[in-house]
């Protein structure tokens, strides 16, 4: 299971932290050709980051550019150069219809056959702004099969919806359970808003908890510093784990007794409570606990 | 028999030993006032008005030695104030030993040149007038000590002081001196206590005259020759900080974050252990995550050494460390501390870390935290000497407390700008390798191979694990491989280890084209 | 590629590299470095510097950096963003840069 709990912004146009980029053990870092580079940097930012991607090793984890919009005088030149410097993922901010990601698609496309590269090898997310984008949010995850995620951009969204945001993100729960519910029903990742009140780490952890709770797969972070937080939050606690051995534990012992109803303290265990446990188990493989140890502890 | 001044018989001998009749209750204790009456003064009046008058009194002559403290840092003062008036009085050939020397002493540069100084022993030097040195511009090479090594050379007469200048917070008319009384408190004189003990002459320079007795007091008047008070002796800003931040630098934490989850997973992590951390960013900030990990484990450690700041105060109050030992006391949570908090111990170079005498608290230490600036595939650190071969640090604590420890753990990031940590061979050893135990960067953490005993204990253990030479290897394939630096033959700087041996030397480096 | 106007690109700040670039008409290339790290890495910048030029075809230009410590694929982006700027051209050919 590829995770994509933290997807760290990294400025185009900032040598210094393109170098120690991955370094911070986020799931995906991305590089921002788009809000974070000025206007009369847009050039030497896509320099910098087509240079970075070509030389520098990431040690494996997950590359993605943030292009800009296919309405701006950059997008296509940051198509061609990108393409070329091979990220994993190519994301597209102020998605508004599907039809935003299937032009975007068709240039990479060219420029794929153009360099003799396979078809279909870089990934493609959306980035989810407006109104009209979340409302088209399941056409748009399902716009392309490159398609591997769509996030929520909520700063543009609250100002499109004439509010601003709160701490308790009432004005952004119908955007995220819509972009949650589209994810899900096109079998691809969900991505959470960035928090960008940096230095209040109570507020963030309030923030993080709630997106893990409604089924968010990750969060956009803007340092580095956010990146610890949200694995904790996302990794099952140890009585989680507990369960979820005993779970697959029960279901071995039935199908070699070839027992039909399956039951553990008392209480049922069906498909879904299966999956769920499967599920907890390579979350906490992937954040790094060791299940082989616990399972000898638990087997003694 | 003779009779003494009181008429009493006293026999010349008794036993072949020599008596000594009395001869009169002030005869022969010059210090003692003569007439009965008003003790506002003592006899020996120790204040003088000036600097000058204070150098003049000390019987400063060429070819002495003087020396200074760091109590101060940045903020000081003294070694400027005291060498511009024996630069104008003309006294040649003297030999500076300061427990260290900061960037804003490059004001020695002028008096380097017109043959006031002609040598310095330090444990560092920054800035223009490493600059110069590193140049070759000085005549005799440098003296580098460890803070250790130098309270043992003082000790044992290799470094031999004529008049220790000693800029203090506060003193008394007869000398009793602190250092967290006054406007320019800096906290812990312990550097300057080593001074005092064993100079010829002392001389302290205050701001602050104090009601007698100064108490509690770290330099007695028993020691003190010549009192001077001046304006100011240091900036007060500079000395020190209000409270020592946590730094906000995502690299540093990592770094911190790493050292931490090393020491909690080490066989050193637990109740009652010591510690010292040293007063870096990352190094400093491991003291955020080892809270987190103290508290949730119900660790508490027995003591902490060193260089003491806000955050160990912190976690004293906090109860997570019971005792302070302090020899440097560096931000204004600290000095409030150490003045009030009997279980925050004002200790003296000596007591700190001295090799040859009967205990230094070093010998007890259990983990010790400690920056670099590159460290070699043999573990040797170093801590004096930039990536360009030019002077830029001191050696302070470091070789010191790393054999002193159980466990000395070197924080630093792998790469520096374009500057790998990680190198074949440092430029300039200051702390051997043998004495090193692991290296931790915030692109992974490489054991000393001679602990094969945690190489061992580490083996169930994730964490970002790396050889020396795998990080080396990472860190070139990102920066390249630099061209090695150009030195000249003539040495500019002699490295003493901690016990008076030579473990190194300083080179010129060659000019660029 | 011929320069013609004078072309500036990068920083100052650490790991980046500030690079202008002139023209030189006629004169060959002209390459002035000032490096934290020229005792360690002055011979690879300048040949990188080198390599950047030829691999763009510029032949007379007048080039100065202002090195912080970058690395060499921070220092190739700036010279190519700084010659393309003083090329005043706006397409680029992505495909020779690979």
């Amino acid at each position: 299971m590829k995770l994509r709990r933290t997807m760290l912004y990294v400025p185009g146009n900032n040598a210094g932290m393109m170098k120690d980029a991955h370094i911070y053990r986020s799931d995906s870092v991305m590089f921002d050709l788009e809000d974070s580079v000025s206007l009369n940097e847009k050039d030497t930012a896509r320099f910098l980051v087509f240079n970075a991607l070509t030389t520098l090793d990431y040690g494996g984890i997950e590359t993605v550019v943030r292009i800009n919009g296919l309405d701006s005088p950059y997008g296509r030149e940051d198509i061609r150069a990108m393409v070329r410097a091979r990220p994993n993922v190519i994301r597209l901010p102020k998605t508004e219809t599907a039809q935003d990601i299937k032009d975007v698609e068709e240039l990479i496309e060219e420029e794929e056959k153009a360099c003799g590269y396979e078809v279909g090898t870089i990934k493609l997310m959306a980035a989810i702004e407006g109104p009209l984008g979340v409302l088209n949010a399941y056409e748009i995850a399902l716009a392309s099969t490159r398609m591997i995620g769509i996030a929520l951009g909520a700063e543009d969204y609250v100002t499109s919806m004439k509010t601003k945001r709160s701490p308790e993100g009432v004005e952004i729960l119908f955007a995220r359970s819509m972009i949650l519910n589209a994810a899900r029903a096109a079998g691809i990742y969900a991505i959470d808003t960035v928090y960008a009140d940096v230095n209040n780490e109570e507020g963030f952890l309030d923030e993080v908890k709630l997106i893990h709770q409604l089924g968010f797969d990750g969060k956009s972070v803007i340092t580095p510093r956010q990146i610890q937080p949200v694995h904790d939050i996302f990794c099952p606690t140890n009585k989680e784990i507990d369960h979820a051995l005993k779970v697959l534990e029960v279901i071995k012992e039935a199908e070699s007794k070839q027992s039909g109803v399956i039951s553990l303290n008392g209480k049922m265990v069906d498909k879904p409570i299966v999956e769920r446990a499967e599920r907890v188990l390579e979350m906490a493989k992937a954040s790094g606990i060791n299940i082989d140890e616990l399972e000898d502890d638990y087997n003694e | 028999m003779s009779k003494n001044a009181i008429g009493r018989e006293i026999p010349e001998e008794l036993d072949g030993v020599k008596l000594t009749p009395f001869d009169g209750a002030v005869k022969h204790t010059p210090l003692v006032r003569q007439d009965k009456g008003n003790r506002q003064l003592p006899r020996l009046n120790k204040l003088v008005d000036t600097i000058e008058q204070a150098v003049i009194k000390s019987g400063l002559q060429d070819g002495m030695t003087i020396s200074f403290h760091h109590h101060f840092r940045s903020g000081d003062y003294i070694v400027n104030m005291v060498m511009d008036v024996i630069s104008r009085m003309g006294i040649k050939d003297l030999t500076i030993a300061a427990s260290s020397l900061m960037a804003h002493h490059d004001e020695l540069i002028g008096h380097i040149e017109n043959g006031t100084v002609t040598q310095l022993i330090t444990s560092g030097l920054r800035g223009k007038l490493a600059k110069f040195v590193s140049a070759g511009k000085m005549g005799k090479p440098v003296l580098f000590h460890s803070h250790g090594g130098r309270a043992r050379a003082i000790e044992v007469g290799q470094i031999k002081i004529d008049v220790a200048f000693l800029g203090v917070p506060s003193c008394d008319v007869y000398g009793n001196a602190n250092g967290y009384t006054g406007p320019s408190a800096c906290g812990s004189l312990g550097y300057a206590m080593v001074d005092a003990k064993h100079s010829e002459t002392v001389v302290l320079i205050t701001d602050f005259l104090a009601d007698y007795p100064n108490t509690p007091f770290s330099i007695d008047q028993d020691l003190v020759d010549i009192i001077v008070k001046v304006d100011a002796v240091g900036d007060p800003k500079k000395i020190s900080t209000g409270a020592t931040r946590i730094t906000q630098n995502p690299r540093d934490l990592l770094i911190a974050r790493n050292a931490a989850d090393f020491i909690v997973a080490s066989p050193y992590f637990e109740d009652g252990f010591s510690m010292q951390t040293g007063s870096g960013g990352a190094s400093l900030a491991t003291t955020r995550f080892l809270t987190e990990q103290m508290e949730k484990k119900n660790i508490t450690a027995s003591w902490a050494l060193g260089g003491i700041t806000s955050q160990m105060v912190k976690m004293h109050e906090a109860g997570l460390i019971k005792k302070m030992l302090d020899i440097q006391t560096f931000d204004q949570d600290s000095i409030e501390s150490i003045a009030k908090n009997r279980l925050h111990t004002e200790i003296d170079a000596s007591y700190y870390a001295n090799p040859l005498n009967k205990g230094c608290a070093v010998n007890k230490l259990n983990v010790v935290i400690l920056s670099a600036l590159e460290i070699d595939l043999n573990f040797n650190v170093n801590v004096l000497t930039g990536s360009d071969g030019v002077i830029m640090g001191a050696s302070g604590g470091h070789s010191d407390t790393a054999i002193g420890s159980g466990l000395s753990v070197i924080v630093a990031p792998l790469v520096r700008g374009r500057t790998s940590t990680v190198t074949e061979n440092v430029l300039t050893v200051i702390t051997p390798g043998e004495s090193v135990d692991v290296f931790v960067s915030d692109r992974g953490i490489a054991i000393n191979p001679r602990r094969k005993d945690l190489i061992e204990h580490f083996k169930k253990v994730h964490l970002p694990f790396s050889t020396m030479e795998e990080l080396l290897e990472k860190a070139e394939r990102l920066v390249g491989k630099p061209d090695s630096i150009e030195f000249t033959d003539r040495i500019v700087g002699l490295v003493e280890y901690r016990d008076g041996t030579i473990i190194d030397v300083v080179r010129q480096v060659k000019a660029l084209d | 590629m011929k320069i013609v106007k004078t072309g500036m690109a990068g920083s100052l700040e650490s790991s980046d590299v500030l690079i202008t670039v002139d023209s030189n008409p006629g004169k060959g290339r002209n390459v002035n470095l000032n490096s934290i790290v020229k005792r360690q890495y002055g011979k690879q910048i300048l040949k990188v510097v080198d390599e950047t030029l030829e691999q763009l075809s510029v032949k007379d230009a007048k080039i100065r950096l202002e090195d912080k410590g970058a690395l060499d694929c921070t220092i190739r982006a700036r010279l190519e963003a700084a010659v393309y700027r003083a090329a005043g051209s706006e397409s680029y050919p992505w495909e020779n840069l690979t």
